[in-house]
């Protein structure tokens, strides 16, 4: 008796741990009905909460399309904040199905952290921001500066790099979160916060004193920032990709949150009857989704343009202009592949 | 008959594992050993699939290579070209440092609070009451992060000491710089340097060595000559007059020493951004050695005073009776005896300081925790390896900590003969 129990136990333990072995991140995300994706913990107009404690901004914004596209309602994402030190090992892990949290790709990122990155949401540089007061007008007549840095980023690196490059010595403060970096920076403990350009006028723009702060000319480094998920699934990369590309292909196709309906009545454009599954193809299959997909992901909350110009355009407080973001019909880099 | 022709060998029955008080516990102990071992083989069999599905190995290569960032606070070169093991040893230091420190303070701190405390004055011992509470009871994050709030909010940046109205000025003769960022003391420097001495990972300076060296032969030099002034007084009942003696034997090598390597102090100055010049106390480090300092020092208060009471009241009698007067009483009867007591929980209070110094993290300062378990866990993305080499560092730590302070235990342990 004793020991059928015991070799029960043991082909229960074996069970579970045969069973381990996962469905897709689509399967997962369908059963679970919520799209877990990592945001950081605050930058304005990228990922904040609101006044009301809804989740909003630009990085935001993708994660809302993603659920929308999967799940059908851009409501239902869980936002799990993370910081620059934590976001590789929760999308690792497994704990969020996505991270969009202004991450730089990088070749080792890529490769060797072993995440895909799916394209690329803002491109970026990294730029120094000081006190008017101190009269330092290029990042040049930084030397002997003490210069508050998150860790765990990219720009840690650029830092070292740029300072090692002009022969300039510096004193670096690790800061945790953009938080602490805006407390460190206004107490003055630090002549000098540097982050990626869009953070840097993010974080500026939730200062009292807004004007007595500068952006220095120089940009150090390139910073494609994008969304990103781990390896191993490649359906779910696609997913998120074309996702971001269905965004870019409506500013593009001139497919906007107004005119969606409209337009998914059936044009005499067919790579817009594509998109928005009025035509007979069927790209949704392709990706294990319906016809449907694009149309929710864009009605979530606009095309590319619209979701820029509400989060971080001129028109907001923190007002980035679109320079590099601007379509490549314009001059600038965002460019989708063909829906076809 | 029949029941002696059988020997007790040949009577046993597999159901005598469980019913036979002889053989039940040695049954228990095979079967948890039996099921701890497949635990733990579970545990390392799943890690090891899991990050072969991931494509990750474990492999500890990236020790090796460029780290690629910089430490502030170095106390052996170091720069971002310099490898990741070189950034954990930095880490290793800077850790070791703020423990050791910490370590002191809070011991000091802790004796004074835990004697105070039991003082016969009435404000005296209230007052020492509530320092242990409210730090023993408040988490040491928050003290922390409140220290470390306080230095960057009420002190002055650099800047405030800058031109001809500086609102701030420099303390003690224009020695002590105290801003926000840290506190700017005045530095040794040595005209005639000796050099450093290298060991290969980290290289000494060879200054501090010869310091130190001076140090341990005039205190050994003070000894012998107390043991012979105790001689000539047991012999001749005069103690000889040693004062200027022991005066000169302690002060006198160490005034040549330091004359012959020309010291002097390099005072801070405001350069740039920064003072430069001096010895640099960085806020963070300030923040985490008063916060570790007066949290745990408020735990070993409490082991102070329980050793204290420990020791019965008719010793302090017998000492007051012998004519001790009370400082005599504590420092020669009771707190001998009340260390045998102490020195047990006092281990474990060093031991919480070394793993507490991982909060660093929360106001920057760059120990173990932010280097290879933070910036380079991060950019190399070898978790379990950062993880595992911190655990195994800590716990390394924690044993020599916990030996040494055993052999001192063991010294000072009640001997019975």
């Amino acid at each position: 008796m004793k020991k059928t129990v015991f070799v029960g136990a043991m082909t229960a333990a074996a069970t579970l741990i045969a069973g381990a072995a996962s469905a897709t991140v689509l399967e997962d995300v369908k059963a679970r009905g919520e799209l877990n994706c990592g945001v950081s913990t605050g930058v304005n107009g990228f990922s904040a909460p609101d006044s009301a404690g809804e989740w909003q901004g630009f990085d935001v914004a993708v994660c809302r399309a993603v659920a929308a596209a999967v799940l059908g309602d851009p409501k239902k994402v869980k936002f799990v904040t993370t910081t620059g030190q934590t976001r590789f090992t929760a999308l690792a892990s497994g704990e969020i199905d996505m991270l969009a949290r202004n991450t730089t790709w990088t070749m080792s990122r890529d490769a060797d952290l072993k995440f895909t990155f799916t394209g690329v949401n803002y491109y970026d540089g990294q730029g120094f921001m000081v006190n008017k007061a101190l009269g330092v007008s290029s990042a040049k007549e930084l030397d002997g500066a003490t210069v508050c840095i998150q860790t765990g980023t990219t720009t840690e690196l650029n830092l070292a790099d740029y300072f090692k490059a002009n022969n300039m010595t510096y004193e670096p403060v690790p800061i945790e979160t953009n938080a602490e970096a805006q407390q460190q920076y206004l107490a003055g403990a630090c002549d000098v916060y540097t982050t990626d350009a869009s953070g840097l006028a993010a974080t500026r723009a939730t200062f009292a004193d807004p004007e007595n702060h500068a952006v220095l000319p120089e940009i150090i480094s390139k910073e494609p920032l994008g969304p990103l998920v781990a390896h191993g699934d490649d359906q779910w990369a696609d997913i998120v990709r074309w996702t971001m590309n269905a965004l870019v292909a409506a500013e593009e196709l001139g497919i906007t949150s107004a005119n969606i309906e409209e337009l998914s009545k059936g044009t005499a454009n067919p790579e817009i009857d594509r998109m928005l599954g009025s035509s007979d193809d069927d790209l949704g299959a392709m990706i294990g989704l319906d016809k449907q997909w694009a149309k929710r992901a864009i009605s979530a909350g606009g095309n590319y343009g619209e979701i820029f110009a509400a989060n971080i355009g001129e028109s907001t407080p923190i007002g980035l202009a679109r320079g590099l973001n601007a379509l490549w019909t314009q001059g600038g880099l965002q460019y989708s592949p063909p829906f076809r | 008959m029949a029941t002696t022709s059988e020997t007790p060998g040949s009577s046993f029955r597999l159901s005598m594992l469980l019913y036979d008080t002889r053989y039940r516990s040695l049954t228990i102990q095979v079967i948890f050993m039996f099921l701890m071992t497949i635990g733990f083989w579970w545990l390392v069999d799943n890690t090891l699939v899991n990050l072969a599905q991931k494509g990750k190995d474990i492999g500890f290569d990236f020790l090796g290579a460029r780290a690629g960032y910089d430490i502030n606070q170095r106390l052996v070169d170091y720069t971002n070209d310099s490898t990741h093991a070189r950034a954990w040893i930095v880490g290793l230091l800077n850790t070791l440092i703020l423990a050791v420190c910490a370590c002191v303070s809070a011991t000091v701190l802790g004796v004074i609070a835990g004697v105070l405390r039991l003082s016969k004055n009435w404000i005296v011992s209230k007052l020492m009451s509530i320092y242990v509470e409210i730090f023993r009871n408040v988490p040491l994050l928050l003290w922390i992060i409140v220290i470390f709030a306080v230095l960057t909010e009420i002190t002055p940046a650099p800047n405030a000491f800058r031109g001809e109205n500086a609102t701030s000025s420099m303390l003690l003769f224009d020695t002590v710089a105290v801003t926000n960022r840290g506190t700017y003391l005045p530095g040794p420097l040595f005209e005639r340097s000796l050099g450093d001495f290298d060991l290969g990972i980290v290289s000494v300076s060879t200054n501090y060595l010869v310091l130190l060296l001076v140090i341990i032969g005039s205190v050994m030099g003070y000894r012998a000559l107390q043991r012979n002034a105790t001689a000539v007084q047991e012999a001749t009942g005069d103690r000889p007059v040693t004062w200027w003696k022991s005066a000169l034997i302690i002060v006198a090598p160490m005034l040549i020493a330091l004359i012959a390597m020309g010291f002097h102090l390099e005072y801070p100055e405001l350069k740039g951004f920064n003072f430069t010049g001096g010895s640099y106390l960085r806020n963070s480090f300030i923040a985490m050695w008063l916060a570790l300092t007066l949290y745990t020092g408020a735990f070993i208060a409490e082991n102070v005073r329980a050793g204290i009471l420990a020791i019965s009241k008719g010793q302090s009698e017998a000492a007051f009776a012998l004519g001790l007067r009370p400082n005599r009483t504590m420092n020669l009867v009771i707190l001998p005896q009340a260390l045998r007591v102490i020195i047990p929980p006092l281990i474990s209070q060093y031991l919480n300081i070394t793993k507490n110094t991982s909060l660093a993290i929360a106001v920057g300062y760059m120990d173990l925790r932010a280097t290879l378990g933070g910036i380079t866990l991060n950019q190399t993305g070898r978790e379990l390896e950062c993880m595992l080499l911190m655990m195994m560092t800590y716990l390394i730590i924690s044993l020599i900590i916990s030996g040494v302070m055993n052999i001192y235990n063991n010294s000072v342990k009640l001997k019975e003969r």
